[in-house]
């Protein structure tokens, strides 16, 4: 029997982790991730989860933890934000290199300096190249489902990435939800014990970490790009497994919300998806035609999925809660690296919104879309993004 | 060479690297001398001398001339000879 | 266990790595490894260890064996440690076999986080007292008025004027069940070392003086006497600490002067110059004798 219980969003995740049966968790405080490996220290603490927690130094070492404990067979969690991402960073790297699956929640707080706790996706995204699996929610109920879908994904072996579940901090991780909790038997039947074909084994002893020479380091970054390709389908079709057992189903890479006669299509990835779906109603109603495209995996990018929601608009207004600094948002230059030459593409704009916290409400999201349509009226290509709620008085 | 999922390799297989070719002098061990104590194999860096029925051989082809067992030896039993190429 | 015996035994650390001629690091693990046996898994962090030990396709260990990263030995360590309890895997131990520039510097949180934590891992220090892997580069471990490449002699300079880190003391502090140094150059010691160690549960510590004949500078078939001589001297004391307490000292019969060590290693040369190092060799001298008195290391062996 499922049950219903108004949580939040943390105790959400906790709970989902906890019924993931990890062996090994790590933890470090860093707002506003702390209320999760709070929660699971206390389900450890009573008895409820058997696992072995490791309270750990920093986040370099929280991330090395269940980087060892994944290399000798165990499943292992830990979650982080901000500069505790960005210290993991060459941990993550190196993890995927490789090839050792454990889940991460990256919970979004922009990065220092200006040191600032509020959320926006810059930390995040300073980790989009190292070979790890983003998956971005838009709900708690969104995140304790996907978190129970990445143990999966990661340990799959033809994928045996980390995966990361990256979810807003403060607006998902501090509110509460009604959340649907499945039962502890139907996860078990979805995900079966990690049992990887290789780990650290005194009865077949092997060596990981080896030195890459020049003939080779190539092809191992191209075994990665092809994990991380063969991982789209792999992720659709665990989350529509998930989706099955749960009765909760969120779309596959992407969902695409109104978009089928759509000529601005917003694009964009976390909580704010949310706000976007009723400020497209809102719009509907007043009479424009537009739309809304989640990104769910975020890495691998999903851009044949992308395209085919997208292709018919005339615009598309990629709103980054992250700055490439010197260039434009990163969801921008995905999109428009992968659009480039498509036949009658849609004009891509790259909105810069909701950078530290700053809200991306309606009536903000309503000002991209009339932006974007003055835009893509005016057949002016604009270059540099557009930064939606910037105030220009007080820029030093 | 075939590359593996996560470059994780077998153990043991430094066997196929012979690194006696960066020799450019060899020990030679006096079986007459040698008392048969076991210093040399104890202190090669390599694993490079064996113990073979009550004495000890020295295998040239990880042997890297490095001279310890010479040095080590207590009974002077062995000598380090020029590496003719 | 007599040479012969210890001969007899397979070798969990074969031939075939790349190490340099006359490597006291590579003869240590040989070593380490006789005396754990089979059921360990080896966490080695980035260093001369790990570099001579893995290129892609040949690998000298005959254990599990793992390099992640520069900083993060003691972790992955830990992490290994976890898994192992969380499986059930009783028997199967953790050693982490590190060198300085890890263990001294860059991993030293880690380092100490492992120890406060209580991991069940043998942590050992194999200590050539520079960033060898990298041509010899000044680390914590590297000795006083040592001449290393980012901390040369010259006109203006006679190596390195910091003390090296005391590691073992620190590392006591923890209050962690062992802690032990030990030398590359008396082997049966280590091995003894390493089997008391692997009968405690809990985090455990050996450093482990290996001599690198390269950029030491003295010839390849002198390590063992190089590091006799640092031991000797009272330069490197040897001593088991247990549960907070020295239980153990190696005795030195006769004291060795400094002196004696120091020419014979080239990164010391530049205090045997035209301007000798008079007063920096009689600083040495007082750290030496200092060791000596401390640690009770001059008389006769009890046991």
């Amino acid at each position: 029997m499922s049950v219903v219980k108004v949580l939040e969003g943390s105790e959400a995740v906790a709970l989902a982790v906890k019924a993931c049966r990890p062996q090994v968790i790590s933890a470090y405080p860093i707002s506003p991730q702390t209320h999760i490996v709070e929660g699971i220290a206390r389900f450890v603490a009573d008895g409820d989860l058997d696992a072995e927690y490791v309270r750990v130094d920093s986040e370099f070492s929280a991330a090395s933890v269940i980087s060892g404990a994944s290399a000798a067979g165990s499943r292992a969690y830990t979650a982080s934000s901000s500069q505790g991402l960005l210290l993991m960073s060459e941990v993550l790297y190196a993890s995927c290199g490789m090839r050792l699956p454990f889940v991460i929640t990256g919970v979004n707080r922009t990065v220092s300096a200006p040191i600032s706790i509020q959320v926006d996706q810059q930390d995040t995204m300073s980790l989009r190249d190292c070979g790890m699996i983003q998956l971005f929610v838009e709900s708690s109920q969104e995140a304790y489902d996907v978190h129970i879908a990445a143990f999966k994904i990661a340990e799959d072996p033809k994928i045996l990435l980390p995966v990361m579940v990256c979810m807003d901090g403060w607006v998902l991780t501090h509110s509460y939800e009604r959340i649907t909790l499945s039962e502890q038997g139907d996860v078990d039947r979805f995900l079966p014990p990690f049992q990887p074909a290789d780990f650290l084994d005194v009865k077949n002893p092997k060596t990981w970490g080896s030195i890459g020479e020049e003939d080779m380091v190539m092809e191992f970054r191209y075994s990665v790009q092809q994990a991380m390709q063969y991982a789209k389908g792999r992720i659709t079709e665990i989350f529509a497994e998930w989706a099955e057992i749960s009765g909760r189903n969120y779309g596959g890479l992407i969902e695409s919300y109104k978009t089928d006669d759509a000529e601005v299509i917003l694009l964009a990835m976390g909580s704010m998806a949310g706000t976007m779906k009723d400020a497209v109603d809102n719009l509907r109603s007043g009479g424009d035609r537009v739309g809304l495209v989640k990104i769910r995996s975020y890495r691998p990018f999903p851009y044949e999925e992308i395209w085919d929601a997208v292709k018919g608009a005339k615009a598309v207004a990629v709103v980054d809660a992250n700055l490439s600094l010197g260039s434009e948002g990163a969801i921008g230059m995905d999109l428009k690296a992968k659009l480039y030459g498509a036949p009658n593409a849609p004009m891509v704009v790259d909105v810069i919104a909701g950078l530290g916290g700053r809200d991306v409400n309606e009536s903000r999201i309503k000002k991209i879309v009339e932006k974007v349509k003055e835009a893509q009226a005016s057949g002016y290509f604009l270059r540099e993004p557009y930064w939606a709620g910037l105030n220009p008085t007080i820029v030093p | 060479m075939e590359l593996t999922i996560g470059a994780v390799v077998r153990g043991g297989t430094s066997l196929e690297y012979k690194t006696g070719s960066w020799r450019d002098q060899r020990p030679v061990l006096d079986s007459e001398k040698c008392k048969v104590c076991g210093q040399c194999e104890s202190v090669c860096p390599d694993s490079a001398v064996h113990v073979v029925e009550e004495t000890y051989i020295i295998d040239y082809d990880y042997c890297k001339g490095c001279g310890l067992c010479a040095y080590e030896c207590p009974a002077d039993a062995i000598t380090m000879i020029r590496e003719e190429k | 266990m007599t040479a012969k015996k210890d001969a007899q035994q397979e070798d969990l650390f074969v031939s075939g790595h790349r190490a340099c001629h006359g490597c006291g690091m590579a003869l240590s693990v040989r070593h380490i490894l006789k005396a754990t046996g089979e059921d360990v898994i080896v966490v080695t962090p980035t260093g001369c260890l790990e570099t001579f030990t893995s290129p892609y396709g040949y690998s000298p260990w005959r254990v599990p064996w793992i390099h992640h990263l520069f900083e993060n030995g003691p972790s992955i360590a830990t992490g290994v440690a976890a898994a192992l309890r969380a499986q059930k895997r009783d028997t199967t131990r953790v050693v982490g076999i590190g060198g300085d520039g890890s263990t001294f510097d860059i991993g030293f949180g880690a380092l100490s986080g492992m120890l406060e934590r209580g991991d069940d891992v043998l942590y050992i220090c194999v200590d050539n007292g520079a960033y060898m892997n990298t041509g010899g580069q000044r680390s914590g471990a590297t000795p006083l008025y040592a001449a290393t490449t980012t901390h040369p002699a010259g006109k203006k300079s006679v190596g390195k004027v910091e003390m090296k880190k005391n590691i073992p003391m620190i590392v006591a502090a923890h209050g962690i069940p062992y802690v032990a140094t030990a030398s590359v150059a008396y082997v049966k010691d280590l091995q003894k070392k390493v089997r008391r160690a692997m009968e405690f549960r809990g985090p455990r510590y050996i450093q482990v003086d290996t001599p690198c004949p390269s950029v030491w500078g003295f010839p390849s078939d002198h390590t063992l006497e190089v590091g006799r001589m640092g031991v000797q001297s009272g330069l490197n004391p040897l001593f088991e600490m247990e549960n907070g307490e020295i239980i153990h000292v190696r005795k030195i019969k006769k004291q060795v002067p400094v002196e004696e060590y120091l020419k014979m290693q080239k990164r010391f040369r530049h205090l045997f110059g035209a301007t000798e190092g008079v007063q920096e060799i009689a600083q040495i001298q007082a750290l030496a004798d200092a060791n000596i008195k401390k640690f009770g290391l001059l008389g006769k062996q009890k046991e």
